[in-house]
């Protein structure tokens, strides 16, 4: 939080459990946004997968007082990353914005990320991407393809950022709020993902990080991530 | 300790006595050590077979690793979370082969243990080619290998991968040097036996060595200084090893034991892997006279010291993690105990404990033939070890969701017996090239050796009640 440049942002994300479904807008929203080719089903069995934003099942309690949640999961972007430490060649850094990005074109594929990620939340090119059918003709132009070999994972849709950047500069503004969203929190029915700026203290992300029912994964690693969930049971 | 104890022991008078009228009587024209000199320049039909079949398999390996080249890694077993297995673990495993050699040998010769004439020169063949294997798994284990530069143009010290690459590089060029040094005489010694294309390259790597008093006290030197930089180099070396694991947050990677866990490991299995080399060299090319049962019966209490060391380590490291219970440490603990790895878990504690000990424990067993055994077994166990370390802490995440079983496909198998294949014939061809026994130094032990040790016991001992000091002769 201290290396962050004044008067720059702190994008977060708060999942608002009791309002999530589990449809999986946010999972399908990603995946084309961001150019991932959807996984065989032999490849997703074998843990092949690649899924920026997951919906995972937590089980809680034991048989008979067993309870399932659905957790949308995107990467975390800790402002106090494990992966960013071990990483041999610079391949993944922190900018200005809190953002955890990947370089594509350096990564050296050697998976240190990976393992010291403690959310498991990276993802790696097994092979060369391939999309069905005629699938591979409408990718987005604004998300660079990962070749084989090379580490990725979720980047806040990082050139949504640039792009609302630059309209605000052009029209000598800050960034307004909901103008930067990811193709998750957009596409997401219920508004269960809200996402802005942590350190705006009127940001709705702001206000409902600070609410009592807000939690963070596995905060006692003091990995301090900027994805927020909601506890279920209020509404 | 015990190298100190077992050294005044080695060159008891009726051994050193019958070993050079043995060497004597059979010494044609002069030359007492040929059976050293005989498997360089010759070579038996055996020793092509063997060598054809180990570059098949070799070859076999390429093969498997061109095929991973060509498609990706997906060719693997790998998975998330699984994201590292054989390459790892074969990484963390000839890393630690490798500490055979320099690190045995230095601390012989820095203890003067006389028995080590024989085996200082197949142990740091060892570690200098087995160091290859090591980093090669690495790059076997790179998605993106054609950005190996990468490391040098982008390196970030905060990454213990990086260490890695230091302390590693550093290892391979000490090493090399270390084994270099001791090998100028004998080369030397070849130089003067050999003509045409073999004489040039001798002649070239004798760097003008004629044996002369000012020549010898330099190499004495240059060989202890030596001995005494790869010390601390090859415990560096496997203490990084250990930190790429122990310094990411993963349950029971996480342990600050780590280092020295890792270090007494490598020892370890290095003992184990040298002692099968010189069982392999005695048998193959008839040096039965050079590699004693008491060279064997040595190495076996080095390695029954090891052992007691390993079991130490091990058990305070499941103990503390089964005492503090925390559910994500346990669900890795139980899983080798009793889960998915517990057979190789189990196998591990056979291999690396309850057989060498057994064996090694009693002196009858302890024989040219059960250190042979139960150095097998370490080498087994030791594989497992790291096996056990590196995939049930990564199978076994912290948040649920993410669970896939990994188990290594044809190409991973492959790419390994390719790598102990190659390792193999690189070792016998430097038997073709160089003397694997070292004569120059087992010469020396016979010439002056014998005396220096009477005279060095003799300073022990208190003045009073014997010779008088001074007039010993």
């Amino acid at each position: 939080m201290s290396e962050r440049a004044k008067g720059s942002q702190r994008w977060g994300m708060v999942v608002d459990l009791d309002r999530c479904t589990g449809c999986q807008a946010c999972v399908t929203a990603c995946q084309v946004e961001n150019n991932i080719p959807p996984p065989s089903p032999e490849a997703a069995a074998r843990g092949r997968a690649i899924r920026w934003m997951d919906l995972v099942p937590y089980q809680e309690g034991e048989y008979p007082h067993l309870k399932l949640r659905l957790v949308p999961r995107p990467c975390m972007q800790c402002d106090n990353p494990p992966c960013i430490k071990v990483c041999p060649v610079g391949a993944t850094t922190k900018g200005e914005d809190g953002i955890v990005a990947q370089i594509y074109a350096r990564c050296i594929g050697c998976r240190y990320c990976t393992t010291a990620c403690p959310y498991t939340l990276r993802y790696f090119n097994w092979y060369e991407p391939r999309w069905p059918g005629d699938l591979g003709q409408a990718l987005n132009p604004d998300v660079s393809i990962r070749p084989k070999g090379v580490v990725e994972k979720c980047t806040f849709c990082h050139h949504r950022l640039q792009k609302a950047r630059d309209r605000a500069a052009a029209e000598g503004r800050p960034i307004l709020e909901g103008e930067y969203l990811p193709a998750c929190a957009e596409a997401c029915p219920t508004r269960a993902i809200a996402f802005g700026d942590l350190d705006d203290p009127g940001s709705e992300v702001a206000r409902e990080a600070r609410s009592p029912r807000a939690f963070r994964l596995l905060e006692d690693l003091g990995t301090e991530p900027k994805v927020y969930y909601l506890r279920e049971g209020e509404a | 300790m015990s190298v100190r104890a077992q050294e005044l022991e080695a060159p008891s008078p009726r051994e050193a006595s019958g070993r050079s009228e043995a060497a004597e009587a059979g010494a044609p024209d002069g030359f007492r050590d040929e059976a050293l000199i005989a498997p360089v320049l010759t070579s038996t039909w055996r020793f092509w077979v063997m060598g054809a079949v180990l570059a098949a398999v070799a070859l076999w390996g390429v093969n498997a690793y061109l095929v991973q080249f060509r498609w990706g890694l997906g060719v693997t077993g790998l998975n998330r979370p699984a994201y590292w297995g054989v390459y790892i673990t074969n990484f963390v495993f000839f890393i630690g082969i490798s500490h055979a050699g320099t690190l045995i040998s230095a601390i012989l010769r820095l203890a003067r243990a006389e028995w080590r004439r024989a085996i200082t020169r197949s142990a740091e063949v060892i570690t200098v080619l087995v160091i290859f294997f090591g980093i090669g798994s690495i790059l076997i284990d790179m998605g993106r290998p054609d950005r190996l530069l990468n490391i040098l143009k982008h390196g970030r010290f905060q990454s213990p991968l990086l260490w890695d690459v230091v302390s590693v590089s550093t290892y391979l060029t000490g090493s090399t040097i270390y084994l270099f040094l001791p090998l100028i005489p004998d080369i030397a010694i070849l130089r003067d036996r050999t003509t045409g294309v073999r004489h040039r390259l001798y002649r070239l790597l004798a760097l003008g060595w004629t044996g002369t008093p000012r020549q010898h006290r330099a190499l004495e030197i240059l060989i202890s200084i030596m001995a005494v930089v790869v010390i601390p180099i090859a415990v560096s070396v496997h203490t990084v090893v250990s930190f790429v694991f122990a310094m990411t947050i993963q349950p029971m990677w996480h342990s600050a034991i780590f280092g020295p866990y890792f270090v007494a490991g490598a020892i370890f299995s290095g003992i184990a892997a040298l002692i099968l080399a010189m069982a392999l060299i005695r048998s193959v090319y008839g040096l039965h006279d050079y590699l004693k049962p008491i060279h064997f019966n040595y190495l076996g209490v080095l390695l029954l010291v090891m052992t007691l060391l390993w079991f130490y380590f091990t058990f305070s490291e499941y103990l503390v993690t089964f005492y503090g219970s925390e559910p994500v440490h346990m669900a890795v603990w139980w899983a080798k105990i009793a889960g998915p790895f517990a057979p190789a878990f189990w196998t591990m504690v056979a291999c690396c404990f309850v057989i060498p000990l057994v064996i090694l424990a009693n002196r009858r067993t302890r024989t040219v033939a059960g250190t042979v055994v139960a150095s097998l077994a370490v080498t087994v166990g030791m594989w497992l070890e790291r096996w056990t370390i590196v995939v049930p802490s990564l199978s076994n995440p912290r948040l649920p969701g993410v669970a896939a079983h990994y188990f290594p496909t044809w190409v991973e198998w492959s790419i390994f017996a390719g790598a102990a294949s190659m390792f193999a014939l690189l070792y016998m061809g430097f038997t073709k090239v160089f003397p694997i026994v070292s004569i120059w130094e087992i010469r020396e032990g016979r010439d002056a050796a014998v005396r220096e040790v009477v005279e060095r016991v003799r300073s022990y001992l208190p003045s009073g009640g014997g010779p008088v000091e001074g007039r010993a002769p």
